[in-house]
């Protein structure tokens, strides 16, 4: 079943033309990596489906909806982790709900459990690490009753170990919520390990250049980053992000 | 501790200079109607307590009933120039001209309009407090950022969660440095105030006492609007601290 459709959007900004006639989907229960050279027009992409602005053509619908233009139907997680410094760990994480009017509160607290951020529920965000800071905004974004979550580049400001774990923890709170992530990133290792398929934009005016099935078996195992599959797979996209670059 | 760390140099300073100011009055024998020393201003500001403490408890009643108003009317004016901005683009500039009419010129106009009661000069201390508190919450507002706002926007905020949940609260640390500033401000703004024809205050004590010649009165009465201004400053300051906790406190940094 089809999640998100976006149907040859284009968008402009004065002369500047962003995006031409981009078309992608995402299913249900998908994890989705938006692969492309830095302003490919990712974030751009991104604005548009959460709403901020209109394509100038083309459709974009989620669950058969059409949603050009309108705010709140995607759970968006921003590159910073973009937490309220006057708000503790647990209100941040109760923001995405409070909007809509729904919070769940033992459920915010099990899910502060489970990130391994027990004790720091009343905790400000300054006292937080860089990690921990992302962790508290990806609870936030899984309790945000939205269907589809959107992440921009979310591990781009953490070092190596960070990230790695990171990607664990979020594989594994995926594995049993199910719900579609769209994923941008410019991580090649990062797209191969998480996602189910792999989109690569090209360069402006943006389109979607090629698409790659990612063929591992889930739960994904770390073991796979070092196999010659995925470093032949990682070859694969390289070549075709360099024939962009 | 940390005060005494920090504070000891302008202590010293200031003792330094008193004993200059003592010292001087002694040597060169000046008289006291042209410049009291400090010992006797501070004479006089023991014996002469029974004398102006009622004037005393009058200006303290005037600037915060008018530091009141005036940071209300303050702040209300940036949310509605805020919330409006055409009404901004066409109000600001104005705003920012009635700060450069003089306020003394304006208080006895005042008394030829609104009398000798207590309207003119709350409108005083108003016209003196308003302006801080309504450039600084402006900032504040301005200053929101947009990266927090894409993500409540994007999170289908309406205009008035986004108005709650992140401007106001942004913008807090804002309101407080213009409402400090009011502050000191307003206990000068309710002595000019009383200039104007008052019973009691600070303002008339100080009249009195130039009228008599009395100017270790008059120095009282300066020390005191100083002290008022640094006890209504403090008391925004612990205000700020009880509110805004979500700021690092000690060396101002962070964990990361």
């Amino acid at each position: 079943m089809t999640k998100l459709l976006i149907e040859n959007i284009s968008k402009s900004f004065g002369e500047n033309q962003v995006l031409d006639q981009l078309s992608l989907r995402v299913k249900e229960a998908e994890f989705v990596s938006i692969l492309g050279p830095s302003g490919s027009g990712k974030s751009t992409l991104f604005q548009l489906i959460g709403g901020l602005y209109s394509p100038d053509s083309g459709a974009i619908s989620l669950d058969g909806k059409r949603i050009n233009g309108k705010t709140g139907s995607i759970s968006y997680t921003p590159q910073s982790p973009s937490l309220l410094p006057w708000r503790t760990v647990l209100g941040n994480i109760l923001l995405g709900g409070e909007i809509v009017g729904e919070t769940d509160h033992a459920l915010a607290l099990q899910m502060i459990d489970k990130a391994g951020l027990k004790g720091y529920e009343n905790a400000y965000p300054y006292e937080l690490s860089g990690g921990m800071k992302q962790r508290v905004a990806f609870i936030r974004s899984l309790l945000s009753p939205q269907s589809l979550i959107c992440l921009d580049e979310p591990f781009s400001a953490l070092d190596e170990f960070t990230r790695l774990e990171m990607q664990n923890w979020l594989l594994s709170v995926w594995e049993e919520d199910k719900r579609a992530i769209m994923l941008v990133t410019h991580n090649i290792e990062e797209a191969l390990y998480l996602s189910d398929r792999i989109i690569v934009l090209s360069e402006k005016p943006t389109h979607v250049k090629k698409e790659f099935v990612v063929p591992f078996p889930r739960p994904r195992q770390a073991s796979i980053l070092l196999s010659e599959e995925f470093l032949n797979w990682k070859k694969k996209i390289y070549n075709e992000l360099r024939v962009i670059m | 501790m940390n005060i005494w760390h920090k504070g000891w140099r302008p202590v010293l300073v200031l003792i330094l200079l008193f004993v200059v100011w003592e010292v001087s009055c002694r040597l060169f024998e000046i008289p006291r109607w042209l410049l009291p020393s400090p010992s006797q201003i501070v004479l006089e500001g023991a014996e002469g307590w029974s004398n102006y403490y009622h004037h005393l408890t009058a200006t303290i009643g005037l600037t915060i009933l008018g530091f009141l108003i005036g940071a209300s009317v303050g702040i209300a004016v940036a949310v509605g120039l805020h919330l409006l901005p055409r009404l901004r683009e066409a109000v600001y500039p104005i705003i920012i001209l009635s700060q450069n009419v003089p306020i003394i010129v304006l208080a006895p106009l005042l008394v030829i309009w609104f009398g000798f009661g207590i309207l003119p000069k709350i409108i005083v201390i108003t016209l003196v407090c308003f302006f801080p508190i309504t450039v600084a919450t402006l900032d504040g507002f301005k200053q929101t950022s947009s990266e927090l706002s894409h993500y409540m926007k994007m999170a289908g905020a309406s205009k008035g969660q986004i108005f709650w949940k992140l401007e106001w609260p942004y913008a807090l640390p804002s309101i407080f440095s213009g409402l400090k500033i009011s502050a000191t401000y307003s206990v000068m703004g309710a002595v000019i105030s009383e200039w104007l024809g008052a019973k009691e205050g600070i303002g008339v004590y100080m009249t009195l006492a130039s009228s008599s010649f009395r100017t270790d009165r008059v120095f009282v009465a300066i020390f005191l609007i100083m002290i008022l201004s640094l006890v209504f400053f403090t008391l925004i300051v612990s205000l700020e601290r009880m509110i805004v906790k979500w700021k690092p406190k000690g060396d101002g940094k962070g964990r990361d």
